[in-house]
């Protein structure tokens, strides 16, 4: 199944929108400013919506099926957020309009920074951060300008465990500081002796530490209190990775832990859409000692009652704080993103949102538990949390890859787990169900990861030639980075 | 409400295969003074509840949808085709992941591949990304993408002052741990005779001969807005002039641009720009108070493996069939790790597809249509509202839809009054970003603006200049 491109279903003359007369006085252009080609394609509006949705059921969404994309946190996105994103008041809002005439949005942002902190621990928020990895910048530039101000502006180094996420290193190199990588040890923990030892290395040029937790391999570090107070003990800062927060919520607060910064995935955690790679939304949480750093402007809200904000009992008004690192974004965050966020966590509340995470981990511990044995799982002797690593290096099937198992899996209508991360497991394969999964879809997942693993022992070929029933089959992802062919002809 | 399928029954067989007794052993890792803190939230809502309460709260604000608006700066209130939202809705977009397994992600793998073909055709350029998280932020990372072009030994950025005063702070934010220094800023306000009046063409000075000025071998780029904050429009010819400057000094051109403008001008590509930057919420996506917006990034393809972000590239599947992938993804964090071009990895993806469904339902004719109707409706309220006693509209050079306007009385007041009783959103204040410009409105018209609506402003205008503070706000 293929689809032509917009550009080849084109034919001048075709339109798809209709517009206005001019109704004013027409006035002359600028002189030698007017482009004589605007090579955009000509299409009539139902062949731009067949096209369109030709292409959509070339996709797989979690509303297509299982997604156990691991670190991912593929859950189902209620319907609701969406209505809710979309009403007048606030997806019709300008973000420079008067403070009193946008005071339900900005009681909203209010609102759902107060939450957060609290479910985290933390003493403030901020919602601009755009994304994970802007949230992480934001977080690493904080510990940056506190420490500076402190008077410590030798510090310049981040630790950050062999098993994180790749945005953690980029993040660090981006704020300008150099990454010392921590091991694991053999229970997957932070490696306490080798962390000791880099503090003593390191410990007068150190930032702090960035620390995913539960981390990428999906488990709890057993001695997560004692690797905060080293770092603490050597005058750094810790940073919390939130990816995996869909696994503690309610479950342990990471302020309380110690951690002195995080940022949230609201796309993760709290069920806004990933919208095929975005937009995310990454919150960052800090302790009291940060509050004054964050970007700004954040809501504040004014300590007395008063009467010209009717209905709202408080004024909300911007606020940038006092030493705030600066601007990450235009604007205040994605708020169509934190409309979502609030519906979700206001239709849950606190048990509700412990109910998400113990359903989560439970979910990723039954198919733990039913995969072991038939798939080697590294720290398979761990309860993990709402995540586990398995690996695809099958006894007896000598030629076969994770990624052909992952193929294969396509061809029961599953997406395949995420894959080769993290790198400290060879051919990794990570499973997170989520909470929104039945024991029936998972025990249908397992039963087609045994028949696969069958597979591979008894017809290789049928995984190394998957997947058979996608719209296409595998991509030659070497040829598209040799030929580089990143645009069709007309615009370049 | 929760969305959680198991019941108590299938938890307990559940338990039973693990070999635990209870969902409370699965967190025996979690320190036990620290495990199940109590959360103090507000009770659970239904559905019904929870639309019921963001309704009235939604109803606290003043929405555009029952206001005319004069308010851009940055943000845009053009018309969108109900189409775009419509196939947005298609979950099959929305609820997917980055396309990682291309076999499975055909629609968002092709459907970018358009949008960066039509992002191409529409600026000029020759490669462009899937998008950063804003205009802003698509800035900052053309700065570093200038840096690391000149291998990391150019630490001086030319930034024009009439670029996007919040840009410049998202610059400012983004390079505080690089070697990078800006300069170009205090031009507006310090230069001899360059003032808002040389920005905005006056006779007494060139701003971007003062910005030709400061290139040196230091320099690793020059920054202009075309149109700038102000609305003024350079012309082609005056922009390939900085651009051979800077080329000869060994810098950069890096433009940030509105989409819209393109309609209707001369694209950066056909005037000597390497990167090509700007705001995509005028296409396709809703106001929705600041985001989620998409920062578009294009280029010249010869330093595309200095770039950061995701780039889609055709390919060819096993049976020579076309196809699209990631690719170049060896620039990126999830591979280069502490060597990546940027940290990025989550980008804008929705909000691109929904520019991608703007450019193909607007097409050739109905970009330039909607252009035409920004520019002449904004001459047009330019020409009302420069009549009106007491205003007097500053921008004397070509602009495209934003003009600025001196006002008799502070902006905040006349905004108030234009919301209060008029049910107008009025321009933006620009004293808020520019000291030296209190007293200065910049005033946005874009197709949404009827006739009726222009000159109910500049009635209102000349009605507000008249009153005094008792007359006020009627009824209130």
């Amino acid at each position: 199944m293929t689809e032509p491109l917009i550009y080849e279903i084109c034919q001048a003359g075709r339109r798809a929108v209709s517009l206005p007369e001019c109704d004013v006085p027409t006035t002359e252009l600028p002189e030698g400013c007017e482009r004589t080609d605007l090579p955009l394609p000509e299409v009539a509006e139902v062949d731009l919506v067949r096209h369109y949705v030709r292409l959509s059921q070339m996709n797989f969404g979690i509303d297509s099926g299982f997604y156990p994309l691991g670190s991912c946190t593929m859950k189902y996105n209620p319907k609701v957020n969406e209505v809710a994103a979309r009403l007048p008041g606030y997806a019709l809002l300008h973000p420079l309009q008067p403070e009193d005439s946008t005071q339900g949005a900005m009681a909203l942002i209010y609102d759902l920074q107060e939450m957060l902190a609290e479910i985290a621990g933390f003493a403030a928020v901020t919602l601009q951060p755009a994304a994970g990895a802007h949230g992480e910048l934001t977080g690493v530039l904080i510990m940056r300008n506190y420490l500076h101000d402190r008077g410590d502006t030798q510090r310049n180094v981040i630790l950050v465990p062999d098993s994180a996420h790749g945005t953690n290193p980029a993040t660090t190199s981006m704020a300008g500081f150099k990454v010392v990588e921590v091991g694991s040890d053999r229970r997957g923990n932070v490696d306490l002796e080798k962390l000791r030892d880099l503090l003593a290395q390191h410990g007068p040029n150190l930032i702090g530490m960035m620390l995913t937790n539960p981390n990428t391999l999906g488990l709890f570090d057993e001695h997560i209190e004692e690797v905060l107070r080293l770092v603490h003990e050597a005058g750094g800062l810790v940073y919390g990775d939130g990816a995996n927060f869909n696994a503690i919520l309610g479950i342990v607060k990471p302020g309380e832990l110690g951690f002195d910064i995080m940022h949230f995935n609201l796309h993760k955690t709290f069920s806004t859409p990933h919208g095929g790679g975005g937009p995310g939304s990454g919150a960052v949480g800090v302790s009291a000692i940060l509050a004054d750093y964050l970007p700004g402007p954040v809501v504040a809200v004014n300590d007395e009652p008063a009467a010209e904000c009717e209905p709202q009992e408080f004024c909300y008004r911007w606020h940038t704080p006092a030493r705030s690192i600066g601007r990450v974004k235009a604007f205040y965050g994605n708020f169509g993103i934190l409309v979502r966020a609030y519906t979700y966590i206001r239709m849950h509340g606190a048990e509700g949102l412990r109910a998400i995470s113990e359903n989560a981990v439970l979910n990723a511990n039954y198919l733990q538990a039913r995969l072991a044995g038939a798939y080697p799982i590294p720290h398979g002797d761990r309860i993990c949390m709402h995540e586990f690593v398995a690996q695809g290096t099958l006894d007896g099937a000598p030629g076969i890859r994770t990624i052909d198992i992952a193929k294969r899996l396509m061809d029961f209508d599953m997406h395949p787990p995420t894959v080769y991360f993290p790198l400290i497991v060879t051919e990794a394969l990570m499973i997170e169900p989520t909470e929104t999964e039945s024991k029936e879809t998972m025990d249908a997942f397992v039963d087609v990861m045994l028949r696969i693993a069958e597979e591979a022992r008894t017809n290789p070929e049928l995984l190394l030639g998957a997947p058979h029933h996608a719209p296409v089959n595998r991509l030659d992802e070497v040829k598209a980075a040799k030929d580089l062919v990143l645009c069709y002809a007309p615009g370049c | 409400m929760n969305y959680i399928p198991n019941t108590d029954a299938d938890r307990q067989a559940m338990l039973r295969t693990i070999g635990v007794q209870s969902t409370a052993d699965l967190f025996r890792d979690v320190p036990e003074q620290r495990r199940f803190p109590k959360l103090n939230l507000p009770p659970a809502l239904s559905e019904m509840e929870v639309l019921q309460e963001l309704g009235a709260r939604g109803d606290e604000n003043d929405d555009l949808g029952r206001l005319s608006c004069f308010l851009g700066a940055g943000a845009y209130n053009h018309f969108v085709p109900t189409v775009v939202d419509f196939l947005l809705h298609r979950s099959e977009f929305f609820t997917a992941y980055t396309p990682y397994q291309p076999e499975i992600s055909q629609g968002t793998l092709q459907a970018h591949f358009e949008y960066q073909s039509m992002i191409c055709a529409l600026t000029g350029m020759e490669v462009s990304n899937v998008s950063h998280y804003d205009g802003g932020t698509a800035l900052a990372e053309a700065v570093i993408m200038a840096l690391q072009v000149s291998r990391g030994k150019r630490c001086k950025v030319i930034l024009s002052p009439t670029v996007n005063p919040q840009y410049r702070e998202v610059i400012h934010t983004y390079i505080q741990g690089m070697c990078l220094q800006t300069a170009g800023e205090g031009l507006l306000e310090t230069a001899p005779g360059v003032g808002l009046n040389a920005a905005q063409g006056g006779p007494n000075g060139n701003l971007l001969d003062s910005l030709a000025g400061l290139l040196d071998r230091e320099s690793a780029c020059v920054i202009v807005q075309n149109p700038d904050f102000f609305g003024r429009l350079y012309s082609p010819a005056e922009m390939q002039l900085l651009a051979d400057k800077a080329h000869a000094a060994g810098a950069l051109f890096v433009v940030s641009v509105d989409p819209i403008s393109l309609g209707l001008f001369v694209p950066p590509g056909q005037y000597g720009a390497d990167i090509v930057t700007g705001e995509g919420q005028p296409m396709g996506n809703p106001l929705s108070f600041g985001g989620p917006y998409l920062g578009f990034f294009t280029m010249k393809s010869g330093e595309v493996r200095k770039s950061a972000g995701r780039i889609v590239g055709q390919t060819v599947d096993s049976d020579g069939r076309r196809g699209f992938v990631l690719t170049l993804s060896t620039r990126e964090q999830h591979i280069r790790r502490e060597k990546a071009s940027s940290n990025i990895c989550s980008n804008e993806a929705l909000n691109a597809l929904a520019a991608a469904i703007y450019m193909a339902a607007m097409g050739k004719y109905g970009l330039r249509t909607v252009a035409e109707l920004s520019f002449h409706k904004a001459h047009y309220a330019a020409d009302l509202i420069g009549r009106v006693d007491g205003y007097q509209v500053m921008s004397a050079a070509p602009f495209f839809k934003e003009f600025v306007v001196r006002c008799p009385r502070p902006v905040e007041d006349i905004n108030r009054i234009l919301l209060a009783n008029y049910g107008i959103v009025g321009g933006y204040d620009l004293g808020r970003s520019f000291p030296g410009l209190s007293g200065h409105m910049l005033v946005c018209v874009t197709e949404l603006n009827s006739r009726a609506d222009i000159e109910l402003l500049a009635e209102a205008l000349g009605e507000i200049a008249e009153m005094d503070a008792e007359s006020e706000v009627a009824g209130d």
